[in-house]
């Protein structure tokens, strides 16, 4: 193992996202024309969850999807052709509703321009907000996150690392020191 | 992958299935009202025909299109470009044009192979005379797996003119990297003699080989084979190996009838097969434009080298 | 002059003196200060091709009488035969003697040209045999090479008539019709790759058809490039009846099979390997190695089929169909005959030399290297390896198959009635 430490535990994952979802209905004044769309892998999962939370707070079941951003990459030819993520939109579209992106990690906000793109090509919602559990800084882009988990002061050469219970089997944030690129 | 798609031959399993879930996410673009994605936004895609395909031709171009490609349709037929020299010099035009992909459509088998000798893009075969159609292959595998599920050891049925068919030769392999057990069935005459080694079975008897069969491929039949003795007449091969009412009727309820195209109705098969709610006829042109995205996407998608 | 150092057949060093054209004297040690010294090269007599195409007159961009003569002589032949096909067809006295000229005025080889059987080589008349044979090329090899004598009553006119001249047909064995738009061997390969087949029985059924004639008629049948094992067990069954038929096996088909289609270091569909007959498969070159051993086959011949770059960088079905060979021919042989152990050089210099010579029936050609006899040699390094390079090769075409191989032997020096038209390997 390379040098690496938690930065956040399960619980701490579950307290951000609980926050996270009551600031979205706060935000968005009780989420009537919410839809979050989670970008893959990570994103779509944490859109999920979040969806569940508003559900057990309100009562209300807002449409979650998913946004694949691989096609609208300003990188794609820096590497070989990447598997496609999933893209599901909720049954009503997302014409005139507010978007929640979700994301894992905000860092340089291409993958959130790439996710813009995209729901340029989706439909005309009235807004756009994003939302990330991690948000280790070093934008390249004028992006700014609406709903931040955890800021967390990174360096460059570092990784951060997000692991899912319904993916990875268990929930945590890990910082892995650099040198390892 | 490998850098081109010459045979269906060239894909792994894993070449496979990746295109197969490609092409299943880009699905849902044809059916949104912008359906475009800026992904090939700079590459040139060349459309190298040299024979009649207008199906073929405008499947590639709206794959290509819809990826935000520029695309370049150079069709041969006509022009005094028959012999294999113009083949090279046309190469060498599209080389100096820029090419990051042709898609070659030749009468000569193997015409993708040279081509990609003399060309530094992708080469995408088309169809190369009586070889493979790897993009046929795809776009058959595709339509049955959104029909039926994952192919492993589903039953795919095989009729017709084998010996000239590049969409059987590409389906025996392709289906085969999948996992399915396909039957080709044929008049001896148009099987190749070496058929045998073939990773397939092989039978003369369509009425055997129906009721167990998951999907039924009919090939379309070239009227000119009838000149060159390779079956008495057009009744006699449709009364033995056409697909009629009675015929379908022998079919598993749930398995499904496909075809290429373009059919001869009342030959290989009957029109109410052809147009029957089992026919995948119909959705297979549409998930051809599909199948080409989302090879274009894997072979110029990425870095090129 | 003197050739010192050499050894005939492989045999032990000796020397041989020439005057005159002729060997005066084959002896050990011998020497002179002017002598060539042979280094232990092996002694063969001069090389001699059944089956040569030397394209002029009209190909000359592929080929000439001089480029290809320059060619068998760099493979040690000092005798080919040059096939009837060129434009205008050899099927009159006149073309054959315009060959045969050309052929004295280079004097790098002697050039034979083989008559068409066929007026234009097109199957319906005979062509003026008896003129040809009587003309100053003196033409006993007749073959419509290219194109099969597929017409039975024909073939047994032209097995008939040359019986007058002691000439023999040559015959192409391919049924046209069961060959129609054939692009490779019919079987595995040709499958896979959607190639029309060219099935072995369309060479087997017209050698049958052409043994029964020619015992029917008492006449001299060869059978040109024979291809597959089952002409090798037709030609047996037909020797085995006392009947007057020889064959000739190239050096690709000792050497290639048709995987190389599929499967090569130049890529699948490839013309390079395109040649009529095709090239069949690994059990076939086996029958055929071991015919050509044990004198079932008789002679191996080159079927030099030059073509220019632009006839072979095509898509296959569009490419001309051959290989140039005369320079390559000896070291495919080593590797596929004699590094196997089926001919020793003996062996070779028979099958390469002594019985084309005399099916061609040219008595100054295929001689023992003996005193009293035409100073014909060839010597050859059989130790060398070589890498095939074909812009070395003095053919104008550079269509060879073996591009890029290593094969064994290098042809050190070849004379022609004691002449050197090769020298150290290049030409004089």
């Amino acid at each position: 193992m390379s040098d690496s430490r938690a930065v956040l535990e399960a619980p701490d994952i579950h307290r951000a996202l609980t926050r996270i979802a009551h600031e979205i209905l706060e935000r968005t004044k009780g989420a009537d024309d919410v839809v979050l769309l989670g970008i893959p892998t990570r994103g779509a999962t944490l859109a999920r969850r979040l969806g569940d939370r508003v559900e057990q707070f309100e009562g209300v079941k807002i449409p979650v999807g998913s946004v694949d951003i691989t096609m609208y990459r300003d990188d794609l030819r820096l590497r070989p052709a990447r598997p496609l993520g999933h893209t599901e939109l909720p049954p009503d579209g997302i014409d005139g509703k507010v978007v929640v992106l979700v994301d894992d990690v905000l860092y340089s906000g291409r993958t959130v321009r790439a996710a813009l793109d995209a729901l340029n090509d989706l439909g005309r919602p009235t807004a756009v907000q994003l939302a990330t559990l991690v948000d280790r800084g070093h934008r390249e882009l004028p992006i700014r996150a609406d709903y931040v988990g955890k800021n967390l002061p990174t360096a460059k050469s570092e990784k951060v690392k997000v692991y899912l219970q319904e993916i990875d089997g268990r929930d945590a944030v890990v910082l892995v020191k650099g040198g390892a690129r | 992958m490998k850098r081109h798609l010459i045979s269906a031959g060239d894909l792994t399993k894993d070449d496979a299935l990746l295109i197969l879930d490609t092409a299943e996410e880009l699905a849902s673009v044809s059916e949104r009202s912008i359906k475009k994605l800026p992904t090939l936004r700079g590459r040139t895609v060349v459309n190298l025909f040299f024979e009649d395909s207008t199906r073929t031709r405008i499947s590639f171009e709206a794959a290509a299109k819809r990826l935000s490609a520029d695309v370049i349709n150079f069709s041969a037929k006509g022009s005094s470009v028959s012999k294999g020299e113009s083949l090279k010099d046309t190469a060498l035009t599209l080389e100096a044009m820029g090419a990051d992909a042709v898609v070659i459509r030749h009468g000569a088998s193997g015409a993708p192979h040279r081509l990609a000798n003399w060309v530094h893009g992708s080469v995408v075969n088309a169809g190369d005379g009586t070889h493979e159609h790897p993009t046929q292959a795809l776009l058959d595998a595709f339509s049955m797996r959104r029909r039926l599920g994952a192919l492993e050891g589903r039953k795919i049925t095989i009729v017709g003119d084998v010996l000239h068919s590049r969409v059987a030769r590409s389906n025996v392999l392709l289906l085969g990297t999948l996992g399915a057990d396909v039957t080709l069935v044929a008049p001896p005459t148009l099987l190749p003699v070496s058929v045998g080694t073939w990773p397939c079975e092989v039978s003369y008897d369509l009425d055997a080989v129906l009721p167990k069969s998951d999907v039924v491929m009919m090939l379309r039949v070239q009227k000119e084979r009838m000149n060159a003795a390779y079956f008495p007449s057009e009744r006699e091969y449709s009364r033995r190996y056409g697909l009629d009412r009675d015929r379908f009727a022998k079919m598993p309820d749930d398995a499904i009838v496909m075809h290429p195209g373009p059919m001869n109705r009342g030959m290989e098969i009957a029109a109410e097969v052809a147009d029957s709610a089992r026919s995948t006829i119909v959705e297979q042109v549409a998930n051809g434009v599909t199948i080409r995205m989302a090879v274009l996407y894997l072979l110029l998608g990425g870095e090129t080298t | 002059m003197i050739i010192k150092n050499v050894r005939i057949l492989g045999g032990e060093p000796v020397s041989i003196r020439i005057a005159d054209g002729v060997i005066a004297e084959v002896a050990p040690g011998m020497d002179a200060p002017e002598a060539i010294d042979g280094g232990g090269a092996i002694a063969l007599p001069g090389l001699v091709d059944l089956h040569t195409h030397l394209r002029e007159p009209g190909r000359e961009d592929a080929e000439t009488v001089q480029t290809g003569t320059q060619s068998a002589a760099r493979g040690g032949y000092t005798a080919v035969h040059a096939m009837a096909n060129t434009s205008p067809v050899a099927d009159t006295a006149g073309v054959v003697e315009q060959v045969w000229r050309l052929g004295r005025e280079h004097g790098l080889c002697d050039v034979h040209p083989v008559g068409a059987v066929t007026v234009g080589l097109e199957g319906r008349q005979l062509a003026e045999l008896g003129a040809m044979a009587d003309s100053a090329a003196r033409v006993r090899v007749f073959s419509d090479d290219g194109k099969c004598v597929d017409d039975a009553v024909l073939m047994r006119r032209a097995l008939e008539y040359v019986k007058a001249f002691d000439g023999v047909v040559a015959q192409h064995a391919q049924e046209p019709r069961l060959t129609s738009g054939a692009q490779m061997n019919e079987g595995v390969v040709s499958g896979r790759l959607g190639l029309t087949g060219w099935p072995a029985v369309a060479e087997e059924a017209i050698i049958a058809r052409d043994c029964l004639l020619a015992a029917h008629v008492g006449s001299r049948l060869h059978v040109c490039h024979v291809s597959t094992a089952g002409s090798v067990e037709i030609i047996r069954w037909a020797k085995s009846k006392g009947w007057n038929v020889t064959a000739e096996v190239t050096p690709h088909h000792l050497l290639l099979t048709d995987d190389l289609v599929e499967e090569s270091p130049v890529g699948a569909y490839n013309p390079i390997y395109k040649v009529n007959p095709p090239l069949r498969t690994r059990a076939d070159v086996e029958a055929l190695r071991a015919a050509l051993a044990d004198g079932t086959i008789d002679i191996v011949a080159t079927d030099h089929a030059p073509h220019p770059v632009e006839d072979k960088e095509t898509e296959w079905s569009a490419a001309a169909m051959g290989m140039v060979g005369l320079e390559t021919a000896l070291s495919v042989v080593q590797e596929a005959m004699v590094e196997t152990g089926l001919l020793d050089w003996a062996g070779v210099a028979q099958r390469m030399s002594a019985l084309p010579a005399r099916i061609g029936r040219l008595p100054g050609q295929g001689r023992p290297l003996e005193a009293g006899e035409p100073a014909n040699i060839m010597l050859y390094d059989p130790s060398a390896r070589t890498k095939v390079d074909p812009s070395a090769f003095a053919s104008k075409s550079r269509n060879t198959p073996y591009e890029g191989m290593t094969l064994p032997g290098r042809v050190v020096a070849t004379f022609l009635r004691g002449r050197p038209t090769v020298l150290e390997g290049k030409l004089v």
